[in-house]
């Protein structure tokens, strides 16, 4: 008998909690193609709508005409700017404190605008309907160069803004200005430059790019006249923030309000914002009483919602001969394009740019970002990263690679003598964060063991004597890099979002049969959530995970929480995740005392139940207290077994890690080939570790991809040239590198299960990796800054500009 | 990304099809593979009101021999050309090229008639088929006609078929036993145009270039046959400096287009170096 | 336009709809038949998330019109687990090795990997690379799906599956 009472162990992993790598819940119904995604929806009577867009990138639009598309058989509606006038929605707010036209309203500023919504019976009509529209436009000198935005001669882009000269974040410069943010101790600074032995200034830019997830934006509005109720079906990476603006800007009731966000294709950041295709869609069901569903193409996808980065950042450091830094100083001039739709927190039009001290000890340091408009699509959206904080990371470490050039120092060893040391921990950085924990030299050290970056560096060493011997092409290059990452938005104290505070929540119910389900304010687009939110809650209070049914993306019946984006759901709904399970627990105690007779101080918890202190028999399960919490709990005790959270996080949390790439380039065509890429993060404690893994398999892959070519490009008037999956690039099996992947643990001391996220580390480290890899390659030839994207074409530049090809 | 309308035909001969095309006129257009002509419907850039969907033709199908020459038939895949054991041993450049063309989804549909009738100057095969010197068999109403490779192609997306015709088979000289070939195609990712291709059939003789043809792809408004390139090198063991004349002679005739791939004068390098290498490896692999 | 009458099999089943003739494949399973699980990633033939598996060949069905398949043997994702509802081989490989992550890609890469396999029973893991290079994935950067489609492999094959070393 007693060989079949389970151990310990066997006990333990029977719950399948944090730390296991349990397989993922949902990939039963997506294996067999029974995910449930927006364009899987369909509606009785359901009608389709399609975009006119703008060719051009700066016009007036003199005139609509839609008589001949309102011929075409089954295109029901034409909306223009006109239309939603309306019903005052021509223009919507956006995020950042700016507004936007859903559709031209006089004026097209970016190609591909959207001009006109056409709704038809299907999605074939409603592309035969765009086809039969007719705009005249009268074309615009167009401004595409944000170097040239605030000249005094440029090109008034918002003629809605004249003699605005103060916006959502302060004064205006320039009629093509949109805010100047300011960071830090500037005469501070200025005095450390003064003084300084050594200093380094380059001129770093990060090129646009965008997320685009495999499933692009789409939506189903159905507006039902009767109950005056809309609901909206959509790939949304924040629903509940979706159904608050939509009530603010279509004066609905918020309860009459229902969003619904089923399985999301990816979201990477494109899927926060709010595009006028769901305005359009709305309005469109509400005009024609039916159903209305807008799915956009990937051309759409590509050059209207949402780009990312776009950022050029003049970066100084100052430092000693001996290479300690001792100030730091970047001047961003950011090209937010026609509308300023950037979503970051409210009072952060440069999100967490600030981080750009990285993982040093800079005694002082000074930031002012401008913003500018241009006429290039709006967005500004945190790709796979916390608001700004890929920008900075790539900012930070490229200039300590530059200065380790300069100094003539190694780049590792640059790192490890300014690095902030685990004693200086919680850690306050000259540009006003409290990093939370770190031990970034033990990262640092087991990074360069493990690759043995002592002999690549030999190895690099004798192939650049080859090179100048003219016995090889090939030159070799080792990008170091090693990222903090501030994650986790955040703290009511400063994050909120059009005034909303960014806490997250969860709900927890326990059934009388010792199953559950939680409900969550976040939403999964594929991290995973369905399992590892479940293991949490299996640790926290004993119930195996796969008795928790795990629920998001219904504002309906998920308590109210800001959604997932910037690495914020394990960092915060996580947290709200095991403090609703803890007061599961509390209750669960009372209970388990009053039937085991004793004291609840006398009970302990002891993996899946508790048990009475030294009278080890003496154990109830929590599945029986399940049970006994719906029909014997202590007199005076309400019965049921539920708990709500609502975590207002303490702190960000700041994940780390130390990457390395090594890279080989043919100068001759400037083809690349990663040979190594180790990728060493801590997140503090590792909820599932093959879900880690997985994210860090994808985030570095994006960055692979963002770092060697992947751009949104426009020619110098103004026309969009990556507008597919040839020319965006985007790399298939073949060209992914192979990715070697380890950690270290340092928890978060604020967060109650110590865990710091993850999901966008790689992406945040991984593209001054690759950076530097190639910058490094080419140093001894002379370089000391090339532009990303490092595309063949740009390498082979490189060279030809160095000299190393005729 | 939704194509116009058109109406669908289905010819079950050769016949059938050139008569449709003729009755249907400049409406009409024969579908092949439709991974070329479908993306461009999708995009509306091409809106023919008649299809003439080549599939019901059996006789469009297969690669047999004829004396020495390989026919192969306008709807033959990709796929089914690297399936051949017969193209794999005596034609083994056109097994090379096909599997640089696109992936693989892509080459169980596409066809090799599409792929060089189509006009494209990123396809791959037309470069391919002027190297080794193929001819295409052209139907239409007023009978059928050969048309040399080389002369087919007259701009991009303009080439030697006249309204109303079909081709229907490509045609190619088996090269010598123990030939030297190459494709060299620089491209940016699986699925992507060649930024530059050469592809290079040769013999020697003696350590010596005795015979040798070079084609280009997407460096022009059409392929090319790079001829001083090719008689440059005859003669000669292939030495660094005869290299580099051939690969400035091809460089020579390239006037490639600014795009995504890279500036003109990258185009133009890239494929002087596609030249090159395509040059070494075919005279390695030569007996 | 007219419509055209069309019939062809598809998992299994006879099935049948009235289309334009420029109604993709693509549509006309997701909407007509509403199987929903083949999906639209591009519309331009790069991302194979539509692939489907037609008269033994991985077909982007996005880029053929319903009408061509008149007639034909068709299986998409929903036809793809065992007989007795269990996952195949091949599912299962994507749910072991964590070969997925939205599940939006990868009815298209089970799709693909299913004919990759028929074709070639033990694949190399370049030769795995190669064969689902058809196929985009946005989140998982492929390395998990190359070790779930040789975990399915071994599976068919009956032979033990040994995870590469890292
Ligand atoms: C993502 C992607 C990547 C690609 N990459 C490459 C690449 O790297 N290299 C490359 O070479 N190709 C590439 N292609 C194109 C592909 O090879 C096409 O299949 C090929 O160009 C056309 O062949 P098809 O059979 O599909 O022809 P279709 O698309 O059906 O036809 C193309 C054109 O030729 C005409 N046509 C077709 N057959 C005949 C005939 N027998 N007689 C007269 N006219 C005819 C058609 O009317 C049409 O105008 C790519 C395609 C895609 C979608
Ligand atoms: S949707 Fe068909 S290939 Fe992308
Ligand atoms: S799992 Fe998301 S695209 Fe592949």
């Amino acid at each position: 008998m007693n060989d079949l009472t389970p151990t310990r162990e066997q006990r333990s992993a029977a719950l399948e909690g944090m730390g296991c790598k349990r397989k993922r819940v949902e990939d039963i119904r997506f294996t067999q193609g029974k995910g449930n995604y927006v364009d899987d929806v369909k509606l009785p009577g359901m009608l389709h709508g399609d975009f006119v867009r703008s060719p051009h990138p700066h016009a007036r639009v003199k005139k609509i005409d839609d008589s001949e598309a309102l011929k075409v058989p089954g295109v029901l509606a034409v909306i223009t700017a006109e239309t939603l006038k309306t019903v005052n929605l021509a223009w919507m707010p956006t995020l950042a404190g700016d507004v936007q036209m859903v559709l031209a309203d006089g004026k097209v500023l970016f190609q591909n605008q959207e001009v006109a919504f056409v709704v038809a019976t299907d999605r074939y009509a409603a592309d035969d309907g765009i086809n039969k529209v007719i705009v005249e436009y009268e074309p615009l000198p167009p401004l595409v160069d944000p170097f040239k935005s605030m000249d005094a001669d440029a090109p008034v882009l918002r003629e809605d803004l004249v003699g605005k000269t103060t916006g959502a974040h302060g004064p205006r410069k320039h009629h093509n200005h949109i805010f100047e943010w300011t960071v830090g101790d500037k005469e501070l600074t200025d005095a450390a430059f003064k003084k300084a032995e050594v200093t380094i200034k380059e001129m770093i830019s990060y090129h646009r790019t965008h997320p685009s997830p495999l499933e692009t934006c789409q939506c189903v509005c159905s507006f039902d006249k009767i109950k005056g109720e809309l609901t909206i079906y959509g790939t949304f990476q924040a629903p509940h923030v979706i159904r608050t603006v939509v009530s603010l800007i279509a004066k609905l009731p918020e309860q009459k309000i229902h969003v619904i966000a089923p399985d999301i294709g990816g979201g990477f950041g494109n899927k926060v914002g709010a595009y006028p295709g769901y305005i359009c869609a709305a309005v469109a069901s509400i005009v024609t009483g039916k159903p209305v569903k807008w799915v956009e193409d990937r051309i759409e996808n590509l050059t209207a919602t949402s780009f990312a980065r776009d950022y050029h950042m003049t970066t100084e450091i100052a430092a000693t001969k001996d290479g300690k830094v001792t100030g730091l100083r970047v001047h961003v001039l950011a090209d937010h394009g026609a509308f300023d739709a950037c979503a970051d927190p409210s009072k952060w039009p440069a999100g967490f740019f600030n981080i750009v001290t990285g993982s040093y000890d800079f005694p002082t340091a000074h930031l002012a970002v401008d913003g500018v408009y241009t006429n290039k699509a709006p967005g500004g959206v945190a790709y796979r990263c916390s608001f700004r904080v890929t920008e900075a990371a790539y900012c930070i470490e490229r200039a300590m690679d530059i200065l380790a050039q300069k100094l003539n120092m190694d780049p590792a060893e640059l790192r490890l003598k300014n690095f902030i040391k685990p004693e200086q921990f919680p850690y306050h950085s000259a540009l006003g964060w409290e990093y939370d924990s770190g031990d970034y030299h033990t990262a640092m050290r087991k990074m360069m063991e493990t690759t043995g970056y002592a002999a690549l560096r030999k190895e690099q060493a004798e192939k650049r004597a080859a090179f100048k011997r003219g016995e090889t092409r090939e030159i070799m290059g080792l990008g170091v890099s090693f990222f903090t990452e501030i994650v986790g938005a955040g703290p009511s104290k400063n994050c909120d979002i059009l005034g909303i505070a960014m806490f997250d929540s969860c709900e927890i119910r326990m059934h009388p049969t010792g199953a559950g389900i939680a409900r969550m304010g976040t939403k999964s687009q594929g991290q995973g959530h369905e399992t590892t939110w479940a293991q949490i809650i299996a640790t926290e209070i004993g119930i195996p995970a796969d008795n928790i049914m795990v629920e998001e993306g219904n504002t309906d019946t998920a308590p109210y929480g800001l959604g997932t984006y910037g690495s914020r759901s394990t960092p915060v709904a996580g947290a709200a995740i095991a403090m609703a399970a803890r007061k599961i627990k509390a209750k669960a105690q009372m209970i388990a005392a009053y039937k085991l007779e004793v004291h609840e101080d006398d009970l302990e918890f002891d993996i899946d139940g508790f048990r009475v202190k030294g009278l080890p028999e003496k154990f109830m399960s929590m599945k029986d207290i399940c049970w006994a919490a719906y029909n014997s709990v202590p007199p005076g005790m309400e019965p049921g077994l539920e708990a709500v959270s609502y975590y207002d996080p303490p702190n960000m949390t700041y994940p780390f890690g130390a990457y390395l790439c090594v890279m080989d380039i043919d100068v001759d065509t400037g083809v690349y080939k990663v040979r190594r890429f180790y990728a060493l993060d801590d997140c503090g404690t590792r909820i599932n570790p093959m879900i880690i893994e997985g994210q860090v398999h994808g985030g570095l892959t994006e960055a692979f991809a963002i770092a060697m070519g992947q751009e949104i490009r426009y020619d110098e008037v103004g026309n969009v040239v990556t507008g597919s999956f040839m020319d965006f690039f985007m790399p298939t099996a073949v060209e992914t590198p192979h990715w070697e992947t380890d950690f270290t643990v340092t928890p978060s001391p604020h967060h109650p299960i110590g865990a710091k996220g993850v999901g966008e580390s790689p992406n945040v480290g991984g593209v001054p990796a690759f950076s530097n890899a190639v910058n490094d390659a080419f140093s001894f030839l002379g370089a000391t800054h090339i532009q990303m994207p490092h595309d063949y074409w740009r390498n082979w530049k490189a060279a030809k500009d160095l000299g190393a090809v005729a | 990304m939704i194509p116009g309308s058109f109406s669908y035909h289905r010819p079950a001969s050769v016949a059938d099809a050139v008569k449709l095309l003729s009755d249907l006129g400049d409406d009409a257009r024969p579908l092949a593979g439709g991974h070329s002509l479908v993306p461009m419907m999708k995009l509306r850039l091409a809106t023919p009101a008649h299809l003439v969907d080549l599939h019901g033709i059996a006789t469009l199908k297969g690669i047999r021999r004829d004396g020495s020459n390989l026919v192969i038939g306008a709807m033959t895949t990709q796929h089914e050309l690297l399936a051949s054991d017969d193209i794999a041993q005596s034609m083994p450049i056109l097994h090379e090229a096909a599997l640089l063309i696109a992936d693989p989804q892509v080459r169980y549909r596409g066809t090799i008639g599409g792929n060089v009738a189509n006009g494209d100057p990123g396809n791959d095969m037309p470069a391919l088929m002027m190297t080794a010197g193929a001819t295409y068999r052209l139907e239409g109403a007023g009978g059928a006609r050969d048309v040399a490779a080389a002369d087919f192609y007259q701009g991009a997306y303009f080439t030697a078929l006249e309204p109303g015709e079909i081709l229907t088979a490509v045609s190619i000289p088996v090269p010598a036993a123990g030939h030297g070939y190459a494709y060299e195609k620089l491209k940016r990712k699986v699925g992507d145009y060649a930024t530059a291709a050469a592809a290079v059939v040769l013999t020697m003789s003696g350590g010596k270039v005795a015979t040798c043809s070079i084609g280009l792809t997407n460096v022009h408004e059409t392929p090319l046959l790079a001829t001083d390139a090719a008689k440059a090198v005859i003669g000669t063991s292939l030495d660094a400096a005869t290299l580099k004349k051939a690969a400035a002679a091809a460089e020579a005739i390239m006037a490639p287009a600014a795009d995504a791939r890279g500036p003109v004068e990258y185009r133009k390098h890239v494929g002087g170096i596609m030249v090159t290498r395509a040059l070494q490896r075919a005279a390695a692999k030569a007996k | 336009m007219a419509k055209t009458h069309v019939t062809m099999k598809v998992n299994g089943a006879e099935v049948e709809g009235l289309v334009e003739p420029r109604t993709l494949l693509v549509h006309f399973i997701r909407e007509n038949l509403q199987m929903t699980g083949t999906h639209i990633g591009c519309e331009t033939t790069h991302c194979g998330a539509c692939t489907v598996d037609i008269d033994g060949m991985s077909v982007k069905s996005c880029t053929m019109f319903a009408v061509q398949a008149q007639g034909s043997d068709i299986t998409t994702i929903e036809g793809m687990a065992n007989a007795d509802g269990t996952l195949s081989a091949l599912q299962e490989g994507f749910r072991m090795m964590h070969g997925l992550q939205c599940g939006f890609c990868t009815p298209g890469m089970i799709m693909r990997a299913h004919r990759l396999l028929k074709e070639n029973p033990s694949p190399s893991e370049q030769e795995i690379r190669m064969g689902i290079s058809g196929n985009i994935c946005r989140c998982t950067g492929y390395q998990n799906i190359v070790k779930a489609i040789q975990y399915a492999a071994a599976k068919i094959n009956g032979v033990e599956f040994k995870e590469a070393a890292e």
